[in-house]
């Protein structure tokens, strides 16, 4: 029969890496997940570079490759990086908004042997999709290149940031997806860190519509013929998610210029020094790295953590929110109930269920 | 219904590998990946979108010298399994 693949020890191989290989985007998202200082073009790893990188990760045990940014496609060796991947073995992910899609890049890149394609969409409404991602018009594109996604055969993957202003239209968004054929559709709240954290009060929902999106997912599960991840904005939980699968457990990050990173919001934490892959193989980096040994395991947990029984299960929840929200990296996640900090969730939740009607803050960049 | 005339293949973007690294078979799936003991690595070594479910239990009957209706019962079993969740299609 067959089971998920978990990981058993500590310093067990990765298994997924997600390359940003570029912070370039035309879109301007104000919950853009990427840091506060972004890298430029100048800086971003060359294509041997990269392609060397993907060698070590195969050797280290990686069995997926998710081509992120910033806009992956912006990079135009990116069906050559595919094409590389592809020849080692590695499954390869298109995480990309869509917006340079046509049937000609899209051959090149089905060519090239992509295995599966992430489709980010901010909304159901043409109007509010423009607002969200501050480009014009952005909504036909989208569904365009869903039509060639799945035109050439290729598995499709319907990707939403839930926030405050449009988790209300989720059973619109399950309609989308099951009319232009994704087999997955993942319906993440904004996790709130970097420039997501500057819009919270903005974007983070009230308990009420979590509620309600709770019952649409139940019910769309119920239905059936589509894969469904949907991720609550912790924030309303008890205890915390076990981030990243657990820090230096699972996943790794590569960011444009080449530095390796537990997590891909891990260069918020003073302290922590991060490799980078020009310097040093990915196999030293990964398993003796001082950015993944520092919260790798249960070794480095304060209390309530050290004595906790779910020490194992969320891995003490995650570091660079407990880094935003109580100032130090080495604290309880606050989204723990037991965290003495808590009262900066609570208060955060108060804020977003008096405020309705906020602007956002908008980040531009494209050199 | 999957009856023995059936001839199932790997969906798009789904596919059983080694891994070289763990000494696993596995199958590789939108963001996921599940391991495949060794009677499952062993029969979707043998989905091709050419051989038929009774070829597929042929084979694996000879080759493990076993009970033709109990290899029968688990590679229908498993293969119905994979293609309900989308790993594999005719």
């Amino acid at each position: 029969m067959t089971t998920p693949y978990i990981p058993s020890a500590a310093e067990a191989p990765p298994m997924s890496l997600l390359a940003e290989v570029t912070h370039r985007c035309p879109l301007s998202c104000p919950y853009c997940s990427n840091p506060l200082e972004l890298v430029r073009k100048s800086q971003e790893l060359s294509t041997e570079s990269w392609k060397r990188v993907f060698k070590e990760a195969a050797d280290l045990g990686i069995l997926q490759v998710h081509f992120s940014g910033g806009e992956p496609m912006v990079r135009p060796d990116l069906p050559d990086l595919i094409a590389y991947a592809q020849s080692l073995n590695l499954y390869t992910n298109l995480i990309t908004s869509g917006v340079f899609l046509t049937r000609d890049t899209l051959k090149t890149l089905d060519e090239a042997g992509l295995d599966h394609v992430q489709l980010s969409f901010q909304d159901v409404i043409p109007e509010e999709a423009d607002r969200l991602s501050g480009f014009s018009n952005v909504q036909p594109r989208k569904l365009e290149a869903a039509r060639l996604i799945r035109e050439a055969g290729l598995p499709l993957t319907l990707n939403f940031v839930l926030h405050k202003g449009n988790i209300e239209r989720m059973p619109a968004m399950f309609a989308l997806a099951r009319k232009l054929g994704a087999i997955r559709v993942e319906m993440a709240n904004t996790q709130y860190y970097g420039w997501a954290l500057r819009n919270r009060a903005a974007l983070l929902p009230s308990l009420a519509q979590l509620d309600a999106a709770q019952d649409v997912v139940n019910a769309e599960l119920a239905r059936g013929g589509l894969a469904i991840d949907y991720v609550t904005p912790d924030y309303y939980a008890d205890r915390p998610k076990p981030c990243m699968g657990g820090w230096g457990r699972r996943f790794l990050n590569i960011s444009p210029s080449g530095k390796v990173l537990p997590c891909h919001a891990a260069e918020t934490i003073p302290g922590l020094t991060f490799d980078n892959v020009e310097e040093k193989p990915l196999k030293e980096i990964w398993e003796n790295g001082q950015a993944f040994r520092r919260f790798r395991g249960t070794e480095w947990m304060p209390e309530p953590c050290a004595s906790c029984d779910r020490k194992e299960i969320d891995w003490g929840g995650c570091r660079c929110q407990a880094l935003a929200l109580t100032g130090d990296a080495c604290n309880t996640d606050p989204v723990c109930s037991l965290s003495p900090r808590h009262n900066t969730i609570l208060d955060a939740i108060r804020e977003a269920n008096e405020k309705t009607e906020l602007p956002f803050i908008y980040r531009h960049f494209s050199t | 219904m999957l009856t023995e005339s059936c001839c199932l293949k790997f969906a798009r973007g789904h596919r059983l590998q080694h891994d070289t690294v763990r000494h696993l078979w596995i199958i590789q799936a939108p963001e996921k990946a599940f391991i495949a003991d060794e009677i499952a690595a062993a029969t979707l070594k043998l989905v091709d979108g050419k051989r038929s479910l009774k070829e597929i239990i042929d084979a694996l009957t000879a080759d493990y010298q076993a009970d033709r209706s109990i290899i029968a019962r688990d590679v229908t079993a498993l293969l119905a399994e994979l293609r309900d969740k989308g790993v594999l299609n005719s």
